[in-house]
């Protein structure tokens, strides 16, 4: 059974549609790298999957838990659901490991003890050990944005989705955030990830989601998908790419 | 002649004066802690919550403070109920706060990083968790020179009250110039005094504002 189950998602701003019918199957462990043009509504579409943002019609569900289309009581989802962002996001006045142990201690009351232990287990998976009393202005981008996968980790995620966690730390930095997650893929998390690193959606990712005009205009394993394209325009955008 | 010595003025001038920083403070902590519910209802996403609270700030900054007073002395009377001017005064200033912070706040509020919420929300945060644990700490920081800055204008608000009859400050004065025929003197005393309380407010509010911005 599929984990995450997007079925025929139409979501519009206003006037204009962002999502006209996207229906993807995600199953335990898959990574899935979803990739096209801005404007696509590929971030539009990962947002919807935690309910960062509402859609209009079709259903969206993670782990058997229904991601309503109004903005409900989303806690349990969201405790199932890691996020990161492209501009990382961390809590300025709190350290790395309080930034982590935050959700873990408010929302799931585990006692400092745990929270603790969390902390240095999570920080230690992004190779971050030594930057636990840092705030997050003594860090560089790519120290944040791993900062950031540690603390969606410590809420012990069944998905992470990852909305272009690379396109803001600068290019010296993208490898040492790309090289956590695909240990995070390697160890079995299942992964979303909306991305401009081709090479990294073909060489980790199980599944290749190619948007287009708001719907998925080819989807499939990501060597074949590379090597041949079915549609022109996949084959123009990873020409464009190169 | 007139037995009131300059020291006599004085001093019921400064005896006053502990009615102006009563008064103050009353309308300041009471109102802090109603601009803090405005605040929450302000800034959440329920629509008619925020229409309602936006209705009450809009009354309370959009009259002057002089007919907020005389509505509760006078308004509440007419319900039967006896008002004293200690308490009209209290209430009228504690809200017309209250809509002042508020505002104030919500500003240092919404200049917080979009993403922050939304992190927070991701994490599983309920509302009162991320204003409580992300939101409001950030905020603070922002918050406190303009906090600061605005009681100075709660001060000087106080003296209003004079007029429904509460003897602060300047109702003090009204009354020794009565007495003394020395207008001159004991209003610039009046005026020394409120300038001493106001002073190093202001002073401590522009100096917090510079920290603020050096530490950026």
């Amino acid at each position: 059974m599929s984990l995450v189950s997007i079925k025929d998602v139409r979501k519009s701003f206003g006037s204009v549609e962002v999502l006209k019918g996207v229906s993807i199957e995600v199953g335990r462990g898959d990574v899935v790298a979803i990739i096209g043009k801005s404007g696509s509504g590929k971030s539009t579409l990962l947002r919807c999957i935690n309910g960062l943002e509402t859609y209009d019609a079709g259903c969206i569900s993670v782990d058997g838990i229904d991601v309503g289309k109004t903005r409900g009581n989303l806690r349990d989802l969201r405790r199932n659901v890691g996020m990161v962002f492209q501009q990382f996001n961390l809590f300025p006045h709190l350290t790395a490991a309080e930034n982590v142990m935050l959700a873990p201690k408010v929302v799931n009351r585990e006692s400092a003890h745990i929270t603790k232990a969390l902390a240095k287990e999570t920080l230690a998976k992004v190779g971050l050990s030594d930057k636990a009393d840092s705030y997050p202005s003594q860090l560089s981008g790519g120290q944040q944005q791993r900062v950031a996968i540690a603390r969606a980790l410590a809420m012990r995620p069944n998905v992470l989705l990852c909305d272009e966690i690379t396109s803001a730390l600068d290019p010296e930095l993208v490898s040492e955030v790309l090289r956590v997650v695909e240990r995070l893929a390697s160890d079995g998390m299942t992964l979303i990830l909306v991305t401009h690193e081709m090479r990294f959606a073909r060489d980790v990712g199980t599944k290749l989601v190619f948007m287009h005009q708001g719907k998925v205009h080819e989807e499939g394993p990501p060597k074949p998908l590379f090597a041949s394209p079915g549609t022109p325009e996949l084959a123009q955008f990873i020409g464009m790419q190169h | 002649m007139n037995d009131f010595s300059f020291w006599v003025i004085l001093s019921n001038l400064l005896l006053a004066t502990r009615w102006t920083v009563l008064l103050s403070l009353v309308a300041f902590v009471c109102g802090g802690a109603v601009g803090l519910a405005l605040l929450f209802a302000r800034v959440s996403k329920i629509r008619w919550l925020d229409t309602a609270t936006r209705a009450y700030i809009e009354f309370f900054q959009g009259t002057p403070l002089l007919m907020q007073l005389f509505l509760f002395f006078f308004g509440v009377a007419l319900l039967g109920i006896e008002v004293s001017p200690w308490l009209a005064a209290s209430l009228a200033l504690t809200f017309w706060t209250s809509a002042f912070l508020a505002e104030i706040w919500r500003g240092c509020v919404e200049s917080l990083p979009k993403g922050q919420w939304e992190a927070a929300e991701t994490l599983a945060l309920s509302y009162i968790e991320q204003m409580r644990y992300v939101i409001l700490p950030q905020a603070l920081r922002i918050a406190i020179p303009p906090t600061v800055g605005f009681s100075v204008q709660v001060i000087k608000g106080t003296a209003l009250a004079s007029i429904i009859g509460f003897v602060d400050l300047t109702k003090a004065g009204t009354m020794l110039n009565n007495a003394t025929f020395r207008p001159f003197l004991v209003y610039s005393l009046v005026a020394l005094i409120y300038f001493a309380l106001c002073y190093p407010l202001s002073w401590y509010a522009h100096r917090l504002e510079r920290q603020f911005n050096v530490a950026r």
